[in-house]
């Protein structure tokens, strides 16, 4: 684990030594403060809105964070030649991908705490109370919805070479299962015969990221999730995470690395 | 005496892009034994195959058939690069990082003792003069200057062995005759050193036996002293005979 925690260390570095989240971060509070200090209809009740809003940011720029700040890593290592002397010393390349994923999830980690804590103030500010349940139960589904997003985008970054191409399909396919793959089934069903059954299929093995959302529950403060619920959607979360690395290794460690 | 590299009919094969196209030989039966505190020159013109061979000795790339080991280990295992140093020909080191935080970094990997790191640290950047620009972000460092990262990072684990790919490669006379002197000092130390270059003169003054392969197969191998009295001229010559090239007359 020496070496992995070692290179999670040089990605969390690079992480707050780039600019593009404080560009994120400053975005989302700017947005969120403007129409926080908007009185639209006079109604009392904007303060839902304005959970609703500042959440999707932060779902937005999460999902931002986690897939440029994974796309780039491998094809830059190769780029910039830095894996060489790396893989010459004692490093796996298995060691390289679980380094990497545990350095961008972190990273992912810190941000989405500095997020979550402005938007605790905000709205403790707004509404004098905040649901501490289900708001640290939204902080730990949405950590572990990363870890499946840093997973899958450090797999295509071994099947890509290119960070760009990688990060738009990962992009679109992430955004695709978070709002279309809780539906598969009732399309599945609506089809019927071999393509049904292959959309089926394909509802069972892609990962739920719905599972994780559980932004209306703290928008219009409902009850908490069981804890039975949250471990479970923890375990899934990890059992995918590890099966996407698998895979990334499985595919990274066959490639001929030519200098 | 145990080699401390050792290559046995090392043959590598890339397969071909599209279906149709023949696979390229890039090593072809090669054998090879560096015993312990020589420095070895492995030349060859461009397309010799000696990076293959280089990044079959690191790891990178498999052999098609043959075996390669580092100090009896098989190269394929990670344990194989513990006591190993490697300086790539051109490579841009992290850029957000400075040169101490580089070090830092792989110092942790090769599990170097905190108080010993940092001491290790201070050592190779008084060797490869960068100690004034040690919290200087890699990215604001000259070509040179990045070529002193590379053999830095080469040498943070005290190496037994180090394995240059083109160590000059792109430096000025001063850069070069610093990295030369760096080579010097650590074959002194007793150091291993198994280095690729096209500066034959280089070669000449701090090889003490050499290879030239060409199109994947070894040529010739000897010490450097004895090449020169059977071939009676300097390294450049035997090197460009052995390739096949003939000096065109000029007009």
């Amino acid at each position: 684990m020496n070496n992995v925690f070692a290179l999670a260390g040089v990605v969390i570095k690079e992480l707050y030594r780039r600019k593009d989240f404080y560009v994120l971060f400053v975005l989302t509070a700017l947005l969120t403060l403007i129409l926080g200090s908007a009185n639209i209809f006079n109604d009392e009740q904007i303060v839902r809105y304005l959970k609703e809003i500042c959440l999707l940011l932060i779902w937005v720029c999460s999902l931002v964070i986690a897939i440029t700040t994974a796309a780039r890593q491998i094809p830059a290592e190769r780029e910039s030649r830095t894996i060489f002397p790396l893989l010459a010393k004692p490093v796996t390349r298995a060691q390289l991908i679980g380094g990497k994923f545990v350095g961008c999830w972190l990273a992912c980690g810190i941000s989405l705490l500095l997020f979550y804590f402005f938007y605790g103030v905000i709205i403790g500010s707004r509404e004098h109370a905040l649901a501490f349940t289900p708001y640290f139960q939204a902080v730990w589904l949405h950590w572990i919805c990363l870890g499946i997003v840093t997973a899958m985008v450090l797999l295509g970054s071994v099947v890509f070479t290119a960070p760009s191409s990688n990060a738009t399909i990962c992009f679109i396919v992430i955004i695709g299962l978070l709002f279309a793959g809780q539906y598969l089934n009732r399309i599945a069903a609506g089809i019927g015969g071999v393509e049904g059954a292959i959309t089926y299929a394909l509802y069972y093995f892609i990962p739920h990221l719905e599972f994780f959302d559980i932004r209306k529950i703290i928008v219009h403060n409902h009850a908490p999730v069981t804890a039975l619920a949250v471990e479970g959607a923890t375990l899934y979360g990890a059992l995918y995470s590890v099966f996407l690395l698998a895979l990334a290794w499985g595919i990274f460690r066959r490639k001929a690395l030519t200098v | 005496m145990n080699a401390v590299l050792e290559i046995a009919d090392l043959r590598v094969e890339f397969p071909s892009r599209d279906l149709r196209g023949k696979s390229k030989l890039a090593v072809d039966g090669l054998n090879l034994r560096i015993q312990q505190g020589e420095v070895f020159g492995f030349l060859g013109p461009n397309g010799a195959g000696k990076t293959t061979t280089m990044n079959v000795l690191l790891g990178f790339v498999n052999p098609t058939s043959g075996s390669a080991s580092i100090f009896g280990v098989d190269v394929r295992k990670p344990i194989a690069r513990q006591r190993i140093g490697y300086l790539p020909e051109l490579t841009y080191y992290y850029k957000f990082l400075n040169t101490e935080e580089l070090l830092r970094f792989y110092a942790k990997i090769f599990k170097i003792p905190r108080a010993e790191r940092e001491q290790r640290i201070a050592d190779v950047l008084k060797l490869v003069e960068l100690e004034g620009a040690r919290k200087r972000l890699i990215k604001t460092y000259s070509k040179g200057m990045q070529q002193r990262v590379g053999l830095a990072q080469a040498l943070i684990n005290n190496p037994d062995l180090l394995i240059l790919d083109e160590p000059t490669s792109g430096l000025d006379p001063l850069g070069r005759m610093k990295v030369r002197e760096i080579i010097q000092r650590l074959k002194d130390q007793g150091k291993t050193v198994f280095f690729s270059s096209h500066e034959l003169g280089e070669v000449e003054t701090v090889c003490d036996r050499v290879a030239i392969l060409h199109e994947g197969r070894l040529r010739v191998e000897g010490r450097v002293e004895a090449l020169l009295q059977q071939y009676q001229c300097n390294l450049e010559q035997i090197f460009l005979k052995i390739i096949g090239y003939s000096a065109q007359p000029s007009s």
